[in-house]
């Protein structure tokens, strides 16, 4: 038996304990977790407007270790070290083919791929801990993990790097790096992102490195906005200045090149339509909460592009349909592809280019994770990124 | 009391059946499309007569004789047909199908094979006596480019005789359509990686291990 964060409700997490998991099919391996993260994504879960959760579901989508068993398929070694993607992708498929891991056909069991070939057209691929729209597998907020295709997914790490250092590739550095990508990022562009949560920092990282002449970084939290202009970005605090009045300003009244969303569908702010979204969200309604992303499409120049990293589930209205098709903008999002970027970003770390250890604010034992969802929640300010140790004292 | 066993019986029968059809599976030309647009005819919004068809289609990023052969071997089947617990071959194309019925009770379905061509097509029908008349047939086609092949699945099967049996089968007719959607997405992961996912955490929890320990 092994203890691991589970789901029992909104706004209630616990760490139970659970079976321990085992090798089922060839290429699995299990992974003893040395380190392991909550993400922004989590907390959707933790406020429940994820759909397809079940009580007792371990979550955990963040997370590295070491290999301590291997079915007969799979190609690691025992003792070896690894980052684990949060995409569970089998390298085989149309999708993965061309790289596109997070659209694998092959992850998602058959019976679970009916929900969201509903909600979408076609089915999700799976995630580790991320409800069962996305397969129901156990996360890896726990003492050890089954990791499925082994041999596609997880990257070797070399002894001289630290867990804080590396962590990170299996969910929030790509998806920063492919969120700056999908904006497309030619030299002279100015590139406005908001949010500077872990994923907003990292694409503003990505931003610069990918030669933006300028990044402006949106939130409400000082903390948040101080890491970001730490990294070269320059700021708003949306709750003291007019956004969208500031950014036709700062980028010399054209409005900006590109927009990144690293908001999501819990936006915060008390602008009127996103006050609706916050009233139907709490009564069940099924609505994204959107403000951040509508903001975004307005203050975009003609011809812009709209990357959208940030996770959204359901529908939304009001959506600004006009000007998406009038201004002719390129939108582009998506879950990230993990397994396209994880070498090129190790390469990052290794020679110094990428930082990525500047955002975290707590390491934690895993008996702690509740504690670590409810601060990463509620004291936003303080609390930018939170580790959990299994192995650490308590 | 037994009146409510009788009803729940006779459901149990036709569950079966349903089941079964799905896997026992037919061979008819059926499907060729009748519309005068060119989508497949399973899935036109009112199947015509009684008969009902049902069908689905993937892209297995594998080449054509590779899975022509694998599926030419009927016992391979049931390494994705969830409900098939085994065929077995006899003479000249027959196969006995064994499929699994609630209550750990099995029905067996006797095919035939209707017609065969080499990478393209296997085709099987129920024999004349079989109890459950089903008929079903899979083609391989090549994909476009570098994505494979298209496999379609397509089964038809009659509703059981009665009046009962018709307003039930009704009921059912989704479940051979899921059924075989299933199916052919388990063919393909299995033809893709080798294996078919699951998000169990333990071998306990397999649907294998749910379905033997009953
Ligand atoms: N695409 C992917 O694969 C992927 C991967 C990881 C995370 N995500 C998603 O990315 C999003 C961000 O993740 P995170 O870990 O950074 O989360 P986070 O909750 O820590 O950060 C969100 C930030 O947005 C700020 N914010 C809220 N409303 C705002 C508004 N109206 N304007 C500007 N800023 C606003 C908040 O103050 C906060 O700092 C989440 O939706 C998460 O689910 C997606
Ligand atoms: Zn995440
Ligand atoms: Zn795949």
């Amino acid at each position: 038996m092994m203890r691991a964060l589970t789901w029992h409700g909104t706004k209630d997490v616990r760490v139970d304990t659970v079976s321990d998991p085992e090798i089922i099919n060839p290429r699995d391996a299990i992974i003893k977790i040395t380190s392991t993260a909550i993400c922004g994504s989590d907390l959707h879960l933790y406020d429940g407007v994820i759909p397809g959760v079940v009580p007792g579901d371990v979550l955990g989508h963040e997370f590295m270790g070491e290999v301590v068993e291997t079915g007969s398929a799979s190609d690691l070694k025992k003792g070896q070290r690894v980052v684990v993607p949060f995409t569970i992708s089998c390298g085989g498929c149309f999708h993965c083919k061309q790289q596109q891991y997070s659209a694998c056909d092959n992850s998602n069991p058959v019976e679970k791929q009916d929900m969201s070939a509903t909600l979408y057209g076609q089915p999700m691929a799976a995630l580790f801990g991320y409800s069962h729209l996305t397969g129901g597998y156990s996360g890896g907020q726990a003492e050890y993990a089954r990791v499925p295709f082994s041999d596609v997914g997880p990257i070797v790490i070399p002894d001289h790097l630290e867990d804080d250092q590396v962590l990170f590739l299996s969910d929030i550095l790509p998806t920063g790096w492919m969120a700056a990508e999908n904006a497309d990022i030619q030299p002279d562009d100015t590139v406005a992102v908001w949010g500077c949560g872990p994923v907003g920092l990292f694409a503003i990282q990505s931003a610069i490195v990918m030669g933006a002449s300028k990044v402006i970084a949106i939130d409400h939290y000082p903390n948040r906005l101080a890491l970001a202009k730490e990294l070269g970005a320059e700021i708003i605090d949306f709750r003291e200045t007019d956004v969208r009045e500031a950014l036709m300003e700062m980028s010399g009244g054209i409005g900006v090149d590109a927009v990144i969303d690293a908001v999501g569908m819990e936006s915060h702010g008390f602008a009127i339509d996103n006050m609706f979204d916050v009233v139907k969200q709490k009564v069940g309604m099924g609505a994204d909460r959107a403000s951040a992303l509508k903001q975004a499409i307005l203050a975009v120049r003609f011809g812009g592009k709209v990357s959208i990293p940030s996770v959204y589930g359901g529908m939304t209205d009001k959506w600004p349909l006009g000007a998406m098709m009038e201004k002719g903008l390129q939108i582009r999002g998506g879950q990230t592809h993990v397994q396209k970027y994880t070498k090129l970003l190790l390469e990052k770390i290794e020679d110094g280019t990428l930082d990525t250890t500047f955002l975290i604010s707590h390491r934690l034992p895993l008996e702690q994770a509740a504690e670590g969802y409810r601060n990463f929640k509620e004291q936003q300010n303080e609390w930018t990124k939170v580790i959990l140790k299994p192995e650490m004292e308590n | 009391m037994s009146q409510n066993l009788k009803i729940g019986a006779g459901l149990g029968g036709v569950v079966l059946t349903a089941g079964a059809i799905a896997f026992g599976a037919l061979l008819s030309n059926r499907h060729h499309n009748r519309g005068y647009d060119d989508a497949a005819n399973h899935t036109k919004r009112q199947p015509e007569g009684d008969n009902a068809q049902v069908g689905r289609s993937v892209t297995i990023r594998k080449p054509r004789a590779e899975l022509f052969a694998f599926w030419s071997d009927f016992s391979n089947l049931p390494q994705f047909m969830e409900n098939v617990e085994a065929i077995e071959a006899g003479a000249d194309g027959a196969s006995t199908w064994r499929i699994k019925a609630p209550a750990g009770q099995t029905v067996e379905v006797k095919t035939e094979i209707a017609s065969k061509k080499q990478d393209e097509l296997i085709a099987w029908r129920s024999v004349e006596d079989s109890e459950i008349k089903t008929s079903g047939e899979v083609r391989f086609e090549e994909a476009p480019g570098e994505r494979g092949t298209r496999v379609s699945l397509i089964m038809d099967y009659d509703p059981p005789a009665g009046t009962l049996g018709r307003v039930v089968a009704k009921l059912f007719l989704r479940e051979p359509q899921v059924q075989a959607r299933h199916d052919l997405k388990r063919f393909k992961m299995l033809m893709e990686t080798g294996e078919i996912a699951t998000s169990a955490r333990t071998r306990d929890e397999t649907r294998a291990a749910k379905q033997e320990n009953g």
